[in-house]
This record gives structure tokens, sequence and C-alpha cells, in this order.
């Protein structure tokens, strides 16, 4: 059980931006991947849930064994992955919770149906845990959200589906003190010897608040450091130029 | 180019109406003249500019014939099928332009609520004030003309000053038999600071093709509020024709919706004039054509007096080979200064297919005017449906999602929560066919 990122390998049209990349979370830990910008750490994330943009030229991810390059979108969710989305779309006249519904029904045999009343209480629940108010169950996905109240409301679609593996992409990028302490506290109650998380950003401090069990530096395309969170305390002092390719890592 | 019309007029182009056998003389003066009027004026051209993109031979005179009275058996299958709300002043059900079901009970005392042929004998002065007197602007004058020629049914709502009528009013119109037309009219009429919503829904009773050339006139009072809605829900292979004017009088506010759903090809035409200082006029529709199906929207905004606001919202949302047109005009006349007039159409095209020809325009002749249009046709969003999709969502459930949000705005912009609910749920059917 884990999801295994081998050797892979993606582009744009005309450019490689992942250049065998390789990476192992198991359950229970906390990966967080830290590199420069252009690096590779967005597409990446892009790529494990399938957008159309990226094109996949060698290489496997591997959900608890099973190849999800080839499944659609859709289907890679409902496997259990879950990415966290730096910039949520906003959905014009869709409520939040009409949306949430969908996506927990579309995790049932078909024809069935969630039970309404369970699910407006754990809604509540884990808004409660968000401090989000109530009224952004009716108001429409991201619709004149602000940019922290975006991120909550990608927290709370993570608490929500409960993924085996969650990918938060740049979630701290446009929180404030306040709002990153909230996101983290949703994040961390997440946490779970089931769980895996990947945590991608740019910056040391949300790692203050979801501490990591493993730091990964992304270089070119490619992981080029990998150490513990003290690794990220480093980067933070001493910028990514004086990381050099481990040869072991780039081998791995 | 469809094929020539046989050369032998047929169906509507021949057959002369009855007529109402209560009428009054001015009435079937009128009436009487309509007749020759339709008989006179040529067929809309392809080169008409109101008919530009459509073409008035898809509404097939020659294929239909006045309906037939309803049998008992078919007034009974009609009145079964009538849901409706639960929540009404009132409730007129017809049946090819026969009354077969009218409940008053809900209604507050003065308020004037009864079939056109009623009207005719207690509420002549109305209608000789009132009965279609806005000219066709939008290129309809000939079926306009046919629709008086034959017009039996339909409903005639007048609210004295001062009277609020909380519920909404309901009319349905059901045609059944291959071939039938009926010509359903409505007039509401609203007195200084009066309230009134009306909702008239054109149905088919089976499955086959009919025709409705429907006329829907509203004339807002000092400081009343109109609310009106049609919603056309005919069959398939059906054909409807809606023409609307509005009159805003002095601070009056109309709300009006045209929902289209059903027919092969639908044509609404909506004229609001501002009359009066500080009226405003909403004009709202949403459409969902699948198949072939064609949507034909007209649309005029007059403003005659200064201070008024006309705010146009229409939403189509196509699918298959469908076709959407809409054309709406701005008019700021001469001394209606501080006008704020808008005008959206936008367009969700969710096939290669489909097509959607927007034709926006303004004539300002005004100064302090505040105007704006525009028009948008797209596919959804590859973003918007991405995010959905990485939730799980499959890509037809994400797109249906995307559509109810899309033509959502507009339904809630109308109010009433109930009727919403039952349109949200005929236009989730409905895309249910589509997706």
């Amino acid at each position: 059980m884990s999801l295994e990122i081998k050797s892979l390998h993606a582009q744009i049209p005309g450019r490689e931006i992942l250049k065998g990349l390789n990476l192992t979370i198991n359950p229970g830990e906390v990966h967080a991947i830290m590199g420069p910008n252009g690096s590779g750490k967005s597409t990446l994330s892009k790529v494990l849930c399938g957008h159309e943009d990226y094109e996949v030229t060698s290489g496997e991810v591997l959900l608890d064994g099973e190849n999800i390059l080839d499944m659609a979108v859709d289907a890679r969710s409902r496997a259990g992955l879950f990415l966290a989305f730096q910039y949520p779309h906003e959905i014009p006249g869709v409520s939040n919770a009409n949306f949430l519904r969908a996506a927990l029904k579309a995790r049932l045999p078909k024809g069935e149906d969630i039970d309404a009343v369970k699910f407006y209480k754990q809604l509540y629940a884990r808004m409660d845990q968000l401090e989000m108010d109530r009224s952004f169950t009716s108001r429409s996905v991201n619709e004149g959200f602000s940019g922290g109240e975006k991120k909550r409301n990608e927290i709370l679609q993570l608490m929500m589906l409960e993924p085996k593996y969650a990918i938060l992409d740049e979630t701290d990028s446009g929180l404030d003190i306040d709002a990153l302490k909230i996101v983290s506290r949703g994040v961390n109650a997440m946490r779970s010897e089931n769980r895996g998380f990947l945590v991608i950003t740019h910056y040391q401090r949300l790692l203050n608040y979801i501490q990591p069990d493993i730091v990964h530096v992304l270089k070119d395309g490619r992981i080029v450091k990998t150490g513990g969170k003290e690794l990220s305390l480093e980067l933070e002092e001493r910028g990514y130029d004086w990381v050099v390719e481990e040869p072991l890592a780039a081998a791995a | 180019m469809p094929s020539a019309p046989s050369d032998t007029p047929t169906g509507l182009l021949t057959i002369s109406p009855t007529a109402l056998s209560v009428a009054p003389d001015w009435f079937s003066t009128r009436s009487n003249a309509a007749w020759t009027e339709f008989q006179a004026l040529p067929l809309p051209g392809l080169k008409d500019e109101n008919w530009r993109y459509s073409n008035a031979k898809k509404i097939e005179l020659s294929d239909h014939a006045p309906a037939q009275t309803p049998t008992a058996e078919q007034s009974k299958a009609a009145l079964a099928a009538t849901e409706g709300l639960k929540e009404r002043a009132a409730r007129f059900v017809f049946v090819n332009d026969t009354l077969v079901e009218s409940d008053t009970n809900g209604l507050p005392a003065g308020v004037v609520c009864v079939s056109f042929e009623g009207a005719l004998k207690t509420h002549a002065d109305v209608l000789q004030q009132h009965f279609m007197k806005a000219d066709q602007a939008l290129g309809s004058s000939k079926f306009a003309a046919l629709h008086l020629a034959h017009l039996k049914a339909g409903t005639v709502i007048i609210v004295p000053k001062d009277v609020v009528i909380e519920k909404p009013i309901e009319v349905f119109h059901w045609v059944v038999g291959d071939h039938a037309a009926i010509f359903p009219h409505t007039l509401v009429v609203t007195g200084d600071n009066a309230q009134v919503s009306v909702v008239d829904h054109y149905r088919s009773l089976e499955g086959e093709g009919g025709l409705s050339i429907a006329i829907a006139d509203l004339v807002g009072g000092s400081g009343s509020k109109i609310t009106y809605a049609a919603c056309q829900e005919l069959a398939d292979d059906a054909q409807a024709l809606h023409l609307s004017s509005i009159t805003a009088g002095r601070d009056a506010s109309v709300k009006s919706f045209q929902v289209q759903l059903g027919a092969s090809f639908s044509r609404s035409e909506s004229v609001s004039d501002l009359v009066g200082q500080g009226a405003r006029s909403d004009m709202l529709s949403v459409s969902l054509p699948i198949g072939d199906q064609v949507v034909d929207q007209r649309t005029l905004q007059r403003h005659k007096a200064p201070h008024a606001t006309s705010d146009l919202l229409y939403k189509n949302a196509l699918y298959g080979q469908s076709r959407s047109i809409f054309s709406g005009l701005i008019i700021v006349d001469e001394g209606a200064h501080y006008t704020d007039a808008y005008q959206t159409c936008r367009n969700l095209l969710n096939s290669n297919e489909a097509e959607a020809t927007s034709l926006p325009g303004l004539e300002i002749n005004a100064d302090q005017v505040k105007c704006s249009h525009g028009a948008t046709s797209g596919p959804i969003s590859d973003e918007e449906l991405f995010y959905l999709k990485a939730r799980g969502i499959s890509d037809s459930e994400s797109r249906k999602l995307i559509i109810e949000g899309f033509l959502a705005g507009v339904v809630e912009r109308f109010g009433n929560s109930e009727l919403l609910d039952s349109l949200v749920a005929r236009i989730d059917e409905k895309l249910e066919r589509a997706v």
C-alpha cells in the first residue's frame, strides 16, 4: 500500500517538465516537496490528477499497486487521490453543498444516494473545524470567496471525501497567518496512519504548522535531495542554489 | 433550404375562424378585420430583419388546424396531468382552447380573474382599452392577426389599485391532437400599487405535434408589480410562438420570464415599453435546446420615459445540432434621460454542432444614459470541468452540474421558490435526456 511515482516523465508540447521523478508515499506519512519556481511542483500535482494539458511520456504512478495513469480524472479521485488546488475554480450557480453531495454520490454504487441528514451533520462539523460560516453551504462553489476562503473550502472537500492520498498544492499561498493556522489544523485533523500526504510548498512557513516526516527538494523536474524536516529549515535559510543533486536520489 | 409549400394553401391558411358566440360587436369587428389582415399580409421573408437567421416557414400554418373541442377523456387526462403549484391564488386549465377548470378561491376581493370569453361579457371596457393595443414591432404581425382571428381562450386578470395578490395565478394551456393549433391569450392589468404574479404553461397532452400561437400583454399601473412566466414545454415536434408586450407605468416593476423547453421550433418576441418615470422591466429567459430544436428569441427594450431601468438576461444551453438565435434591441427615446438599460445573452455550447447566433443592438437618443449589451458564446470551461472531475464526479455529471448552475442564475433572479423548484426539476429532467 503506497502511492508510488516511478521515473515519471511529463511534458507540455515542446518542453519536458518532469524528468524522471521518483517518490513513494506510504500511508501515515507526510511528505513535503519544496523547490524553486519552475521546478515542476505544480506540474507534478496536475499530472498525478490527470490534467490533459500535460502528457506523460514515460513512467508509472501506482496507487496501492494500481497504475492510475490510464485512469480518467474522475476515476483517479474515486480511487482515493485528492488534490487541494493552488487556484480553486469558481463554479457559478452550483452550491457548495450540492457539489459535495455530487462528489460523495459519485462514490456510491449507481442508483444509491447519500443520507442527507448524515451528510449535513458531517458537513457542519467539518465546517466548524475550519471556522467556516454555514452560509458557505448554499453559496456557489468558490464564487466570490476570498483567497483564504477558497483554501479552507479545499480542505473542507478533503475532509468530506477522506482520500487515501492527498496532495496539497501551495495551500499556503495567499493565506494570512490566522487562515494558515485554521487550514493547517484541518489538515492535521485528517492525518492518520491510513492516509498519506504530499505537501507542495514554496515556503517553509507552512511546514511549521503541518510538520512533515520527509522533505524533498525538486529541481528541474527531479527530486535532488531528500531529508527530514530540518531540511526545510535549511532551505528557508540558504535558498535552493546550494542544493546539488545527490547521485543516490537521482538513481533511486 | 426547406421545400417550397404546395401550391394549394391549406390548414390555418384557409380555414375560416369560427366566431365566438358571445362576442360583442366591437370584438367581432376586430376579429374579422384580423382575418382579412392575416390573409393580406405576406409571410415574413428571409430578408426580413426580424427573421434573420430564422425562418417563418418553421411555423407550419398549412399543416395545422384549429384544435377540436376536447373529449371528456382528454379533459380528464389533462386535469390529471396538471400538477401545478400548491401555493396558488387561482388556477385555470384550458384544453384545446376550451376552459375545463377554473379555481379562483384564493383571490382577494375585487380582483378580476376570468376566462377571456367571460371578460368579453363583463369587462369589455378594460378589453377595449388594453386588448392587443401594442404594435407587433418584432416581425409577427401576420401571426398576431391569426391569433386574434381565432382567439377563444385565455385569461384576463385585472388587479385593482392597492390590491396585493401574494400567491401566483397559474394557467395551463394543453394542446391535444395531431396538427392541432391553439391561440392562448393573457391580459394582465394592474392598478396603482397592485401586485400580481402569473404563470402560463404551454403543454402537449400527448407526444404529438401541435402549434401554439400565444399572446401575453402585461400593463403595469403606477407603482405596481407584475411577475410573469411563460413556460413552454410542448412536445418535441410541436411549434410555439409567444408574443408578449409589457407596458410599465410610473415606478411600475415588471419581471417576465421565458422558459423554452419544448417544441422543435419556438420563437418568443418580447417587447418592454417603459412609459413612466422610474419604471423597471426585468426580462429573463432560459432555454435548453437539444437534438435539432431551434429557439428563436427577439427582444426590444423601449425607453420612453426618464429614470427607467430595463435589465435583460437570456441564457441558452445548447446540445446536439440545436440552434439559438437571439436578437435584442435597446431603444432610448429622446428625452428618456437617466436611462439604465442592460442586455446580456449568454450561450453555453455543449456540442461542436450546436450553433448560437446573437445580434445585440443599441439606439440611444438621450443623455445621461447607462447602457450595456453583451453576448457570449462558448463551451464549458475546461478548468471548471477539471475541477469537478478532480473530485470524482463523472464527465457527464460534471457537465450537468455546470449547466444547471449556468441556468440557475436566471431562474433564481425570477424569485418564487416553489415555481423555481419545479422549473429546476423540469430543467434537470431535460438535462437527463440531453447529457
